[in-house]
C-alpha cells in the first residue's frame, strides 16, 4: 500500500486494491465538494418548512413538523409575490434588449475589421469591470431626470451595462466558430444579409444564443445594488423585498428562508434548458 | 479567420455603442464632473481641482479598505482557482452523471447575491445554523458576528461556496476540448499523471484559466451584497470592502465629491490590475505552449 501511494507510479499493476482506491479518490473529492455546496441549501430548505418558533426554539437536523405556511404567506401576500413578478419582468426585458443589440455587433466583431474595432471591444469589456457602486448615484440621477425611475425598463437598461459587453463577448466566440464560407455561399445564393442572418446563421449558433440568454438572465437576476437603487415601489425586486422585511419585522427566519428558496427556482428552470451547453458557455464559446 | 475590411460594420455595432454609452458614458462623465467639485446644492458648487483625490489617497481608513480588499481578492484567487482545477479534474468526462453534476455545480451561481448572504447567515449563526452549532460543538469558539477573524473566514468560505463552481465549469470546458489522442500519446510515452497535467492539461486550460482569473478578480473586487447581508461589514470594519465603503459614502453620507473621486480611483485600480493579470498570464503561456 505505501508504495502505491506515490502518485507518480501511475501504472501500479501489482495491487488491484491500490488502483481501486485511487480510482475512487476523484469521485470522493467530487462528492465532498457537492456536499459542501448542498449543505447550506439544504439548511435553507429545512428552515423554510419550519415555523419560526421551532427554528429559534430547538436545534434539529430536519424539520420535526413540516409546514407550508411560509410559502402560503408569500403566494397570498401581494407585497411578496409582486417582487417576484417585478424581478422576472425586468430580467426578461434585459435579456431581450441585450440579445437584440449584441447579435449584430458580435457578428461585426467576428467577421469584419473596421475603424477602432479592437479599442471598441476593449472599451465594452471595461464596462464589465466597472463596480456598480461607482455608478449608483449617477444612475439614480440620470434615470430620474429622464422619468424612468422606478420602472422595469430602468433596471433592464442599467443591467445592460454589464450584460451587453458579456453578451457580445460570448456571441463573438460562438460566431467565430462558424466558417466564413457559410456566409459567402449564402450571399452567392442570393440571400440578403438580414434573411441570411435569421434563416441560416441564427440556427447555426442557437446553442450560443441560448447560453448568452442564460448568462444575461443569471447576472441580471442575481444583481441587487442597482436594482434596489433604481426602484422604490412599482418595480421593486424580490431581493429588495427580502432585505427590507428583515429589518422591519425582526427575524422571521422561516419566511425569509421560503422567499430564498423561491429565488432559486427561476435559475434552476433556466439552467435545465441549457444544461448541455453550459460548460461551453462558461468558457464564453472559446473552446 | 481572415477578416474583411468593411467600414460599414460600424452600423452593426451602433446599437451596442448607443445603449452602453447611455448607461456608461453619461454616468462616468457625471462622476468625473463631481470628483472635481465641492457640492453644497444644485446651484451651489465650487471647482476644487484635485483636492478630493488628494484627500482620498491620504485617508488611512480608505487605505485600510484597499488593503482588506486586495487581501480578500488574492485569497479568493489563491483558493478558488486551484480548487476549481482540482474539482474539474475529478469530474466524469462523459456519462449520465455529467448533466446532473453540472447542474448541481451551477446552483450557487444562480442565487441572488443578497440571498447568498442570507443563506450563509442562517447556516453559520451559532444559535440556529448547522455550521455554527457544528463548529462550536467541536469545542472551537466560533461567532462570526463578534470575532473579526471568524467573520473574515466566514465571508471567504461563503465566496468559495458561491464562486468556485465558476472556475470548475470553466476548467471543465477547457479539459473537454482536449482530444483523446493527446491522452493516448501520453499513455504510450508512459507519462505520469503529473506530467499529463503539467504538459497537456494545464497549457490547454490557459485560455479558460485566464477568463476565470480575470472574472474572479473583477467580481471579488466589486463584492458588495454578500458580506453586507452576512456581517454588515463588521465586526468593526473588518469585512467592510470597497463597494460598501463607497456606497456608504455616496448614498449614506452624501459626500458627492469625495465619493466620485473614490469611484474613479477604484475603477482605475480594477482596470490596471486586470490589465497586469492579462499581460502576465499571456506571457507565462508563451513559455509553456
Amino acid at each position: 500500500m505505501t508504495r502505491n501511494q506515490d502518485p507518480r507510479s501511475a501504472a501500479a499493476p501489482d495491487s488491484t486494491l491500490g488502483t481501486a482506491i485511487r480510482a475512487r479518490v476523484p469521485n470522493a473529492v467530487l462528492m465532498l465538494y457537492i456536499l459542501f455546496l448542498l449543505l447550506p441549501l439544504y439548511w435553507l430548505l429545512k428552515m423554510s418548512l419550519q415555523p419560526n418558533s421551532e427554528i429559534v426554539g430547538a436545534f434539529t437536523l430536519y424539520p420535526a413538523t413540516v409546514t407550508f405556511d411560509n410559502y402560503i404567506k408569500i403566494f397570498t401576500d401581494s407585497s411578496w409575490y409582486t417582487g417576484y413578478l417585478n424581478s422576472i419582468y425586468y430580467v426578461g426585458l434585459n435579456t431581450i434588449i441585450s440579445l437584440l443589440v449584441a447579435l449584430p455587433a458580435a457578428y461585426a466583431f467576428s467577421r469584419y475589421r473596421f475603424m477602432g474595432d479592437k479599442h471598441l471591444f476593449f472599451w465594452l469589456l471595461t464596462n464589465r469591470m466597472a463596480p456598480p457602486a461607482v455608478f449608483l448615484l449617477p444612475f439614480f440621477q440620470l434615470y430620474q431626470s429622464v422619468g424612468l425611475f422606478d420602472t422595469h425598463l430602468a433596471v433592464a437598461l442599467a443591467h445592460t451595462l454589464f450584460n451587453v459587453p458579456l453578451a457580445v463577448w460570448i456571441l463573438e466566440g460562438f460566431m467565430s466558430g462558424v466558417p466564413k464560407e457559410m456566409d459567402e455561399t449564402a450571399y452567392l445564393d442570393g440571400y440578403s444579409w438580414p434573411r441570411f442572418f435569421v434563416k441560416i446563421f441564427l440556427p447555426l449558433i442557437s446553442a450560443g444564443v441560448g447560453v448568452t440568454a442564460f448568462f444575461c438572465f443569471m447576472f441580471s437576476w442575481v444583481e441587487l445594488l442597482l436594482a434596489r437603487t433604481l426602484t422604490s415601489t412599482d418595480a421593486k425586486p424580490i431581493a429588495a423585498t427580502m432585505t427590507r422585511t428583515v429589518s422591519a419585522s425582526g427575524m422571521d427566519w422561516g419566511l425569509l428562508a421560503a422567499a430564498g428558496v423561491l429565488t432559486l427556482i427561476p435559475g434552476a428552470l433556466v439552467i435545465w434548458f441549457v444544461r448541455n451547453h453550459i460548460a461551453k458557455g462558461f468558457a464564453l464559446g472559446r473552446v | 479567420m481572415e477578416k474583411t475590411y468593411y467600414p460599414k460594420a460600424w452600423l452593426m455595432v451602433l446599437p451596442v455603442v448607443a445603449i452602453v454609452s447611455f448607461s456608461a458614458i453619461v454616468p462616468l462623465m457625471t462622476v468625473i464632473n463631481y470628483s472635481v467639485q465641492d457640492i453644497f446644492g444644485p446651484e451651489n458648487r465650487y471647482f476644487v481641482g484635485m483636492e478630493w483625490f488628494r484627500e482620498i489617497l491620504g485617508d488611512p481608513e480608505i487605505r485600510g479598505a484597499f488593503q482588506r480588499q486586495f487581501l480578500f481578492s488574492f485569497a479568493v484567487l489563491a483558493i478558488e482557482i486551484p480548487l476549481g482545477i482540482a474539482i474539474a479534474l475529478c469530474m466524469p468526462r462523459k456519462g449520465p452523471w455529467v448533466s446532473v453534476v453540472l447542474i448541481l455545480l451551477a446552483l450557487p451561481l444562480l442565487v441572488p447575491w443578497n440571498v447568498v448572504g442570507t443563506i450563509w447567515q442562517m447556516f453559520a449563526r451559532p444559535d440556529i445554523g448547522l455550521l455554527g452549532i457544528g463548529i462550536n460543538g467541536l469545542g472551537i469558539d466560533y461567532n462570526f458576528t463578534g470575532n473579526s477573524i471568524d467573520a473574515w473566514v466566514t465571508v471567504l468560505a461563503m465566496d468559495v461556496w458561491h464562486w468556485t463552481s465558476l472556475a470548475v465549469l470553466l476548467c471543465y470546458a477547457g479539459l473537454q476540448a482536449i482530444p483523446d489522442a493527446y491522452y493516448q500519446a501520453a499513455r504510450i510515452d508512459g507519462a505520469s499523471r503529473w506530467a499529463v497535467f503539467r504538459y497537456i492539461e494545464l497549457p490547454k486550460m490557459r485560455g479558460v484559466l485566464m477568463i476565470a482569473i480575470l472574472l474572479r478578480f473583477m467580481d471579488s473586487f466589486k463584492i458588495f451584497a454578500e458580506p453586507f447581508v452576512l456581517t454588515g461589514g463588521g465586526p468593526g470594519d473588518s469585512t467592510t470592502f470597497l463597494s460598501q465603503y463607497l456606497t456608504t459614502m455616496a448614498v449614506g453620507q452624501f459626500d458627492l465629491g469625495p465619493a466620485a473621486a473614490f469611484s474613479i480611483i477604484y475603477f482605475l485600480v480594477i482596470l490596471l490590475v486586470s490589465y497586469v493579470f492579462y499581460q502576465v498570464i499571456n506571457n507565462l503561456g508563451k513559455g509553456v505552449s
